[in-house]
């Protein structure tokens, strides 16, 4: 024990001694593990943004879309013509135990007045299922329920977004808005979501009753009919089997005969967004791994400084041994030299490589996150970068002949 | 008494490519315990080689070597090295002290690989210092010492860890012939006073003079061995 502080401080005082050497050596470390912990931070930044959308989407979620329907060899896109109804939706609710949560959706664009205010939005019609499955909170009043769909009353929640346009200070909660005309009250305000993955603001929305918004809104010309179905499965493993049902159920509800194509498209967007999230993750190691090589550069520098210091010190080294230094104390001498610049190169490279970051993402707005483990990871791996790369000299060191050494000039 | 050193037939080879240099060629001797004896020689004469061997820093090619009974023939790097750590005291013409380091820190050295705790060390290394007139002198770097003052550290880096024998190769080459009767004079006092077995090379025949008896190699052998004419 006395033996290892002693060669620690002897290790200490020979870094002293070349300062500016030492120094610079670090820098390669420095640069190294600040580049490994800004690189880390930018994908893991990214990972969780695409994390965030995922979530903000709703989890374990599949689209129905109505239309794709064929008349007379004309085929139209998916959702011009409204193929699905609602009774679809209670059918696969029933029908099939995996789905927890059917949301049948009628959406259009509408103009929406208050007082003197008015703005263009995207009315959703859906069912309070909706608010489950995109895990959507509200931030005050109350979402509406089965008597209001039942009932067809003129209710409505709104994005924060038309809250801030029309409302402008005033508590929205029991006005009176006009949708197409169509007096709403306004019940509840939904937690703010921002922007989708495609940029999208979600929270620049009105959601109704799925039967208000047939009876009054959008679906007069197709009674009955909504546009869409968000379909919550049970986990994230059973996607594909209520992906497979539904098709099943919908196409044997629809009479569709097996040589005809559907007349409805199935969307798996968390499969899409996990997919994002995979080449996410992808980057980030790869950026990882691009930083790690300068990390391995900066061990070559010290390995070169090292074989120097290891030349420069050969009478040292003879003398050492003459009055008693085993071939281990040498060993040890050099090597916790590199391991120390290695370390202090860590530590610094920590420090420049968060601040570095802090300052990218201001300027840059990139989303960044820091995780204690890429900075642990980084630490220890600048540690083991300069036992890896101080071995070789300090083995070299403590080869020395010493009869050889105490003669070097 | 058995003696302190016991040297039998000693025979050193190097063979530098194709050439073979024999730089021993039969040496057998014994050193008893308390005596200073000065081995002179021209240079290639095999003293320095012969040195390195009563060192434990070379080990001979062939013959028999034995300190205080240790035959160093079979022992691994580092059990040379212990011994030069605790039998072994060193003393070089170029001084050999680490630069950038004070004069204690040099002194204690040898008592670092001997695994003494930090104040036994500091207490030791005083007393050497003292004990070559250095006391208060101990914070001094090399390059703050004359040459005379630079080799009194190394002696008392070479006596701290009270070794059997003290090895002295050419100690007063860098000095000047005051400084030079200085460091002899401290030999001769470690020598009568401590009773240390002191070996010392040289090639200037007043420096032997100083020792008790001198040994004279010429190629690789003993040529002389006898009392120092001015012994006392």
């Amino acid at each position: 024990m006395t033996r290892l502080l002693a060669s620690f401080r002897i290790a200490l005082r020979a870094l002293m001694v070349n300062k500016m050497r030492s120094t610079l050596t670090m820098l390669g470390i420095i640069i190294g593990v600040g580049a490994v912990i800004a690189m880390v931070a930018v994908g893991s930044g990214a990972k969780k943004q695409i994390a965030e959308q995922i979530a903000s989407m709703g989890s374990n979620m599949l689209i129905v879309l109505s239309g794709s329907s064929t008349s007379g060899g004309l085929r139209f896109g998916s959702g011009t013509v409204p193929t699905l109804t609602a009774d679809d939706a209670k059918a696969m609710l029933s029908e099939i135990p995996l789905i927890k949560h059917v949301a049948p959706s009628l959406s259009g664009v509408a103009q929406v007045v208050f007082g003197n205010q008015n703005w263009s939005t995207v009315v959703n019609g859906t069912t309070p299922e909706i608010l489950e499955i995109r895990d959507w909170p509200l931030s005050w009043g109350r979402p509406f329920t089965q008597q209001d769909i039942d009932g067809a009353t003129k209710v409505c929640l709104l994005g924060k977004t038309i809250v801030d346009v029309l409302f402008g200070g005033i508590d929205p909660i029991d006005q009176v808005i006009r949708i197409k005309n169509v007096p709403f009250t306004v019940i509840g305000v939904l937690a703010p979501k921002g922007q989708s993955t495609r940029g999208q603001d979600q929270d620049d929305t009105i959601i109704v009753p799925l039967t208000t918004a047939q009876k009054r809104l959008f679906g007069m010309q197709f009674p009955g009919m909504v546009r869409m179905m968000l379909v919550q499965a049970r986990g994230p493993e059973v996607m594909q089997e209520v992906e497979n049902q539904m098709n099943d159920l919908l196409r044997q509800r629809h009479r569709i005969q097996p040589n005809q194509d559907n007349d409805f498209t199935v969307r798996n967007l968390t499969e899409i967004m996990s997919t994002a999230e995979q080449s996410a993750s992808v980057m980030s190691l790869l950026l990882g791994a691009i930083a790690s090589i300068s990390l391995i550069v900066g061990g070559i520098g010290i390995m070169n400084i090292m074989l120097v210091s290891v030349t420069e010190r050969t009478r040292e080294i003879g003398i050492r041994m003459a009055v008693g230094a085993k071939g281990r104390d040498i060993l040890l001498q050099f090597l916790i030299e590199s391991l120390v610049l290695s370390l202090i190169g860590g530590t610094v490279g920590i420090g420049i490589g968060v601040a570095g970051t802090l300052v990218l993402s201001h300027f840059t707005q990139w989303p960044i996150l820091f995780s204690i483990n890429a900075i642990l990871l980084a630490f220890l791996f600048s540690g083991s970068v300069g036992v890896f790369f101080g071995f070789y000299p300090a083995r070299k060191a403590s080869m020395l002949n010493p009869i050889e050494a105490l003669r070097y000039e | 008494m058995d003696p302190l050193i016991q040297v039998r037939d000693l025979v050193k080879v190097y063979s530098l490519g194709e050439v073979e240099v024999q730089a021993l060629r039969g040496v057998s001797l014994s050193i008893h315990r308390g005596e200073f004896v000065a081995i002179m020689g021209a240079s290639g004469s095999g003293k320095s080689t012969f040195m390195n061997i009563l060192g434990f820093l070379d080990q001979p090619t062939s013959g028999q070597y034995l300190l205080e009974g240790i035959n160093g023939e079979n022992l691994s790097r580092d059990e040379l090295a212990e011994i030069r750590n605790r039998k072994i005291g060193f003393v070089f013409q170029g001084f050999n002290l680490l630069s950038r380091t004070a004069a204690i820190e040099n002194v204690e050295l040898p008592l670092i690989y001997a695994g003494a705790s930090t104040s036994n060390r500091k207490e030791m290394a005083e007393k050497a210092l003292s004990a070559v007139g250095l006391k208060g002198r101990e914070h001094h770097h090399p390059n703050q010492l004359s040459g005379g003052e630079q080799q009194r550290v190394a002696i008392a880096r070479a006596l701290v860890n009270e070794p059997s024998i003290l090895l002295a190769d050419e100690p007063t080459g860098n000095l000047d012939t005051k400084t030079s009767e200085e460091i002899m004079r401290i030999f001769q006092r470690l020598n009568q006073e401590l009773k240390i077995t002191i070996i010392m090379i040289t090639h200037e025949s007043d420096i032997a003079s100083f020792s008790k008896r001198i040994i004279l190699f010429r190629d690789g052998k003993v040529v002389e061995d006898r009392n120092s004419a001015l012994q006392g």
